[in-house]
Order: structure tokens, then C-alpha cells, then sequence
């Protein structure tokens, strides 16, 4: 009787999530396949594909900071080796000493990344917390020199190069066309994300986050907390190092850059702008990260400074990174108060875009100003000419600032009152609905 | 197989140049309720960070079963059988309560670190989760984050992740503390539920909790133990009323 109700239970709440779950996966395989069909003008392959790599290589740093609590300042090291090991195998293969097809040098890379992982997370794990960051910087700068120190393997400044057209056509598939890279690219995309999210679904997965919670705590439930997090570190670096492999496949190319410090801020700095608390959280932060350097690169030289910018306001305004943000949102959209929080939400955007306008302006005029004024002081800004070396167009943008920081000011206050309000009255339904 | 469940014997513990623990002895038969009490600073909560391999001993020994556990780690000595909890409430605060007892029951069902189960798939760990949040009385806030529960909830999961594991000797560092009566009554019902046929021993403040649970009482003053015997003798026990009424001063050992 009583097992009886329990398993009735089980099968009841049990089956939707998994409906669900197969929707999610379904519709993530049908994205992978139509992105290039949708994006197919210019650079957007190439872009996708390198969006593909991003992706698996933040989603295995997540596996430290998001769900282990490691904040890792050299994961570089794993996907860079893991790319480096990756193109010699190419390399080898070009010139006929070992057998190894193109879709399958991502393991090698991932191989590499892991054997690594065993390596130098030996020493971090030792730690964890502020020692462990500090040793992981320690490491990067460690195999950054040594890059450069071996030249035969490294390849110094200049990188090892390859080509990724080697061997017998397999079925018409030459991986010389970038289509076909990017679907190779997808594929892997799609094997490692299952992959990582079943990791969260093990008793290794679990326990990362009691670890990263309370790691004293674990210490006295049986689990020694090096070893767990030894061994995510491992799995994680396993999968850095496929999307080192798959990067040396899509650019035909590693350099020293890809072992450095300034990669492995790289997916900080992304993975944290995606969310760092939801799974799915660092592939939107892969997206907004390879936008942000590839395309903005295109368009202003200060695109670094609007990257940091924009870093620093999600540290300061939603440190669950823009993954909670959609969350939130969907959360107050799911209980039917979206209405409540409209107005506030319109107006408070409706400034800060003002504003934003204004400082983008006073952004890029400076930078005409000091870097290009010999060539002529007008630029083109929103589609008009203007002088930078005149008063009005700052006059403008100044006035810009002002009004929209004014406006956000006045604005945040409603906006964070009654999005407040909402929010603590969904947790109180939640609660009773719990209760 | 020795019938004692934990020996202490001789126990010292420094920190710097103070001796906080001085030759404590103790011995806890196998099945029955201790409580440890004295005043405070007397070294309880020391003693449980010893035994429990949160600190190194300076001196002495402590056995487990009639096994030394010196020298062990914390997680080596919970897997030999020995759970504790703590006085500052030490949960996982981000994970929903199903979450932290299924995390407190996997390493003694063998799944160790893996990452090749499928933690739903897991029956044991299920059953046993769910049955431990049926005990601790929290099965409506099943789903809800560590963090967010009540504190006398968060007293009674630190209890509940302490006990799912299913070691034999159990150690609750003031299981009562900061609750309110009819809180701390619900309490003792919950500690007396879930330690039949363990070995329990306590460090409690509350007297009505002491006198409700215990087999015996172990007196601890200055880092020893004075005395150690039924509550009726406890309560008779000159020795202890001097410690208790004399303002703390070192006992005269006659």
C-alpha cells in the first residue's frame, strides 16, 4: 500500500519534467541545425562556429565556478593544451604518421585537457577559495612562458598552423567548406553540453555544489572535498580541451594567446555575463561574448571598454548574469504581474538608453578625437556627420548623459520598488504553495 | 569487538600555550544517550571538534569501536561510523532540502564520487532521503532552499543530514540552541525518534533536554571530566555542585 502511493507519486511528478526536458533538447538540436540556414550572410558562419566553441569551453569553466564555487583564473591552460595537442595530431595525420579522421581530433584535444587536469589540478584542488584562485594564475602564467620557451611545440609567436583538409573524403565531407565545420562544431556542441548537464545529474555533480556551499560541512557527510573537487576539475578539463580541438579545426591555428591569462579572463568574464547559477547561463554568455569581440570589434576601436562596462553593470545590478535576468522576468510573466511592472520597466530602460546614447557618443568622439583627429575632426556618428572638435556635438552628448542619468536615477527607484514588491509577493505564493 | 562505542582516554588538546582539554577520559557503552554538560568555555564543544577530526589531539587517544581514530580525517572518521552536528548551524544553503539529505546519504550507499549514476535513478538514495525528511518533519518544504527555512527547520534538517547517513555514534553539539520551549520539546521528541539503537552523545545547555534524554550525564569542567553518571547521582554529585555554584573555580580532587 504505502509503496504503492509512493510509486504513484513518483510517476506523476516525475514524467512532465522529463516531457519537457525532451522538448528543450529537441528544440536545442533543431536551433543547431537551422542557425546557418537563417544566418547565412557573410562572416555569420564563421561566427556561429566560433559561438560553438565558446559555448562548451564556458559551460566547462561553469563546472568550476558555477556548480564547484572554484574561481579559476587560468582555464586557458586546458582548452590552449588541448587545442596545441589537438593541431600536432592534425599535423601528424597531414604527414601520415598516425591515423586519426578530422571529426574525431576534438578527443584528442579533450584527452590532452584531462591528462592536464590531472596534472595542475593536483596542485590547485589542494586549495580551495582565494589559494586556489591565486595558484591557477600562478599555472597560466607558468604554461604561458613555458609556450614560449619551446618553440618546437609552441611554435612561438607565431603559432602552429595546419590544414584541416587531410585524408580520404568520407562521404563527400572534406571539412574544407566552413558549413561543414560548423556542423561538426554542432555536433560536439550537442554531445558535450548532454554530457556536462548529465555531470550536474550525478552524485559527483551534487556533491560540487554541497562543496561549493559548505565545503566543512561535506567533510562530515563522508566526502573528501580535494578529491571532489580533483575530479570535477578533471571532467572539466576534459571538456575545455574538446573546444580547444574544435577551435584548432576552426581556425587552422594556435598561438601562445590561447594558453594565456587574457583567454582565461576571457571566460570569466563571459561565463559570469551569461550566469553563473543556471546551467544554460554560459552559453548566452558565449553569444554576447563573441558578439561583443567580433562584431563590436568591427565597429569601434572601444569595444573593450564597453565590454568592461558592461561587466562591471551586471556585477553590480544582476550578479546572476543575464540567465537570471531572463529567469526573473519569465518567473514574473509566468505569475501574471508583468503588467504591474511594465510601466516602471519602460520608463527605466527608456532612460538608461538615453543615457546610453549619450555616453557612446561622448565615448567615441573622444577616442576620434585623441587617436584620429590628424586625419580630420568630423566623424560619422548614428548616421550624422559630426565634429568632434566642435562645441555642440558634445554639448549633446553631454546634455545626453545628463538627462538620461537624471531620468535613470528618478526611474530606478519605481522600477526597483515595484519590481520588489512583485517578486516578494510571487516568493510568498510560492511559499504557500509549498506549504 | 569492543562494547564500547567511543573511548576517550586521556584526551589533552593546546592551542598555543593554554590547555583547553586535560586529560579528559570517557567511555560511551554501546546504545545509550550521553549528554555533556558544564559551564561555559569548559571545552564541550573542543572535545566534539576532537573526536570528530576537526582538530588534531595533542595527547591520549580516541577509539572508535575499540579502533584508535587518531590521526584520521573528518570524512574518514564519518565513514568509519561517526556523524556529528554543529552548534552554528552548518547546511548547504543553495540546495532544496530533498537535495541536502540525498547529499548526506550517498557515501554511505557506496556511490562515493560517482559520475556515471543517474542521481534520479538512484532508488536507495530517494527512499532514504525521503524517509529522513519524513522523520525530521519537513516534507512540505521539500523543494524549498536550505537557506531560506526557518531557524528551528534548519536545526531539525542539520539534525536530519546528520542522521542520513546511518551512522552508529551520533554527535549533537546544542541540537536546542535558541529555541523556543514548545520548539526545543519538538526537538527532544525528534533527537529520541531518530537515535534509537544509536549511540548518542549531546553537549546541551537546557536541563529539561538533559534530564528528558539522558542515560547518563558526563560532567566537563576545565577541560576534564569530573563526573560521568545517571542524572539522579548527577544531581547529588557534590563535586559537581561546586562547579556549578563555586563560580567556576578548579575542583579540589579529593
Amino acid at each position: 500500500m504505502n509503496t504503492n502511493t509512493l510509486t504513484i507519486k513518483n510517476t506523476m511528478t516525475y514524467k512532465p519534467l522529463n516531457l519537457a526536458r525532451w522538448i528543450i533538447w529537441g528544440l536545442f538540436a533543431i536551433i543547431l541545425i537551422v542557425a546557418p540556414l537563417i544566418f547565412n550572410k557573410g562572416a555569420s558562419l564563421s561566427i556561429l562556429s566560433q559561438i560553438g566553441t565558446v559555448m562548451i569551453f564556458g559551460l566547462s569553466y561553469n563546472m568550476l565556478l558555477g556548480q564547484g564555487g572554484m574561481l579559476s583564473f587560468g582555464h586557458a591552460v586546458y582548452s590552449g593544451l588541448g587545442a596545441f595537442f589537438a593541431i600536432h595530431a592534425m599535423n601528424l595525420a597531414t604527414a601520415g604518421k598516425i591515423w586519426m579522421p578530422v571529426s574525431l581530433i576534438p578527443l584528442i584535444g579533450g584527452i590532452a585537457g584531462m591528462f592536464f587536469g590531472m596534472l595542475f589540478g593536483y596542485v590547485t584542488t589542494k586549495k580551495s577559495g582565494t589559494t586556489f584562485s591565486m595558484i591557477t594564475l600562478g599555472i597560466v602564467e607558468l604554461v604561458f612562458a613555458c609556450s614560449l620557451m619551446f618553440p618546437e611545440f609552441f611554435g612561438g609567436e607565431g603559432g602552429i598552423s595546419t590544414n584541416r583538409v587531410y585524408g580520404d573524403k568520407f562521404m563527400g565531407i572534406t571539412f574544407g567548406p566552413q558549413i561543414q565545420v560548423y556542423y561538426l562544431i554542432a555536433a560536439w556542441l550537442f554531445i558535450a553540453t548532454v554530457g556536462m548537464y548529465a555531470f550536474t545529474q550525478t552524485p559527483l555533480g551534487r556533491i560540487i555544489n554541497a562543496v561549493r556551499d559548505n565545503p566543512e560541512r561535506v567533510e562530515f557527510i563522508g566526502y573528501d572535498t580535494q578529491w571532489a573537487r580533483y575530479l570535477t576539475l578533471i571532467l572539466s578539463g576534459f571538456f575545455a580541451g574538446i573546444s580547444g580541438g574544435l577551435s584548432a579545426i576552426n581556425f587552422e591555428i594556435v598561438t601562445a594567446e590561447n594558453v594565456s591569462a587574457l583567454r582565461s579572463g576571457g571566460v570569466l568574464l563571459f561565463t559570469f555575463i551569461g550566469g553563473v547559477g543556471f546551467f544554460f547561463g554560459p552559453m548566452i554568455g558565449a553569444i554576447i561574448g563573441v558578439f561583443l569581440t567580433v562584431m563590436l570589434s568591427d565597429f569601434t576601436k572601444a569595444w573593450q571598454l564597453y565590454l568592461g562596462v558592461f561587466f562591471i553593470l551586471i556585477v553590480m545590478y544582476a550578479p546572476g548574469g543575464i540567465a537570471s535576468i531572463i529567469m526573473l522576468n519569465l518567473r514574473v510573466a509566468k505569475f501574471g504581474k508583468y503588467r504591474r511592472i511594465l510601466p516602471q520597466l519602460v520608463a527605466v530602460c527608456a532612460a538608461s538608453l538615453v543615457g546610453f546614447v549619450g555616453l557612446v557618443m561622448v565615448i567615441e568622439m573622444l577616442y576620434h578625437l585623441t587617436l584620429e583627429s590628424a586625419n580630420g575632426t568630423e566623424m560619422k556618428l548614428f548616421g550624422t556627420m559630426v565634429d568632434t572638435a566642435a562645441f555642440t556635438g558634445w554639448a549633446i552628448a553631454l546634455a545626453l548623459v545628463a538627462v538620461g542619468g537624471l531620468a535613470f536615477w528618478k526611474t530606478k527607484q519605481s522600477f526597483a520598488h515595484a519590481w520588489g514588491e512583485v517578486n516578494t509577493e510571487i516568493e510568498e505564493q510560492i511559499r504557500k504553495g509549498a506549504a | 569487538m569492543s562494547a564500547m562505542a567511543l573511548e576517550l582516554r586521556n584526551v589533552r588538546k593546546s592551542f598555543g600555550k593554554s590547555e583547553i582539554i586535560r586529560g579528559a577520559n570517557l567511555a560511551v557503552p554501546k546504545g545509550e544517550r550521553f549528554a555533556i554538560i558544564g559551564p561555559n568555555g569548559a571545552g564541550k564543544s573542543t572535545l566534539f571538534n576532537l573526536i570528530s577530526g576537526r582538530f588534531p589531539v595533542s595527547a591520549g587517544d580516541i577509539l572508535l569501536n575499540g579502533k584508535s581514530i587518531l590521526g584520521l580525517r573528518p570524512f574518514e572518521i564519518n565513514r568509519s561510523g561517526l556523524s556529528r552536528s554543529f552548534q552554528i548551524t552548518n547546511i548547504f544553503h543553495r540546495l532544496s532540502v530533498y537535495e541536502n539529505l540525498r547529499c548526506a546519504v550517498l557515501w554511505s550507499l557506496g556511490y562515493k564520487y560517482s559520475f556515471w549514476h543517474r542521481l534520479n535513478g538512484l532508488k536507495d538514495a530517494h527512499e532514504r532521503a525521503e524517509s529522513v525528511l519524513e522523520q525530521i518533519g519537513l516534507k512540505r518544504r521539500r523543494d524549498t532552499a536550505a537557506g531560506l527555512l526557518t531557524y528551528a527547520e534548519q536545526r531539525a534538517l542539520e539534525i536530519g543530514i546528520t542522521i542520513a547517513g546511518g551512522a552508529e555514534v551520533i554527535l549533537l553539539d546544542e541540537p536546542t540552541a535558541g529555541m523556543s520551549r514548545s520548539e526545543s520539546d519538538a526537538a527532544v521528541e525528534l533527537i529520541r525518534k531518530v537515535t534509537v539503537g544509536k549511540t548518542l552523545l549531546m553537549v546541551e545547555h537546557d536541563m529539561s533536554v538533559v534530564f528528558g534524554l539522558a542515560d547518563k550525564i558526563a560532567v566537563v569542567v576545565y577541560g576534564e571530566v569530573i563526573a560521568c553518571d545517571t542524572p539522579q547521582n548527577i544531581r547529588g554529585n557534590q563535586k559537581v555542585q561546586e562547579a556549578y555554584l563555586g563560580g567556576h573555580a578548579p575542583v579540589e580532587t579529593a
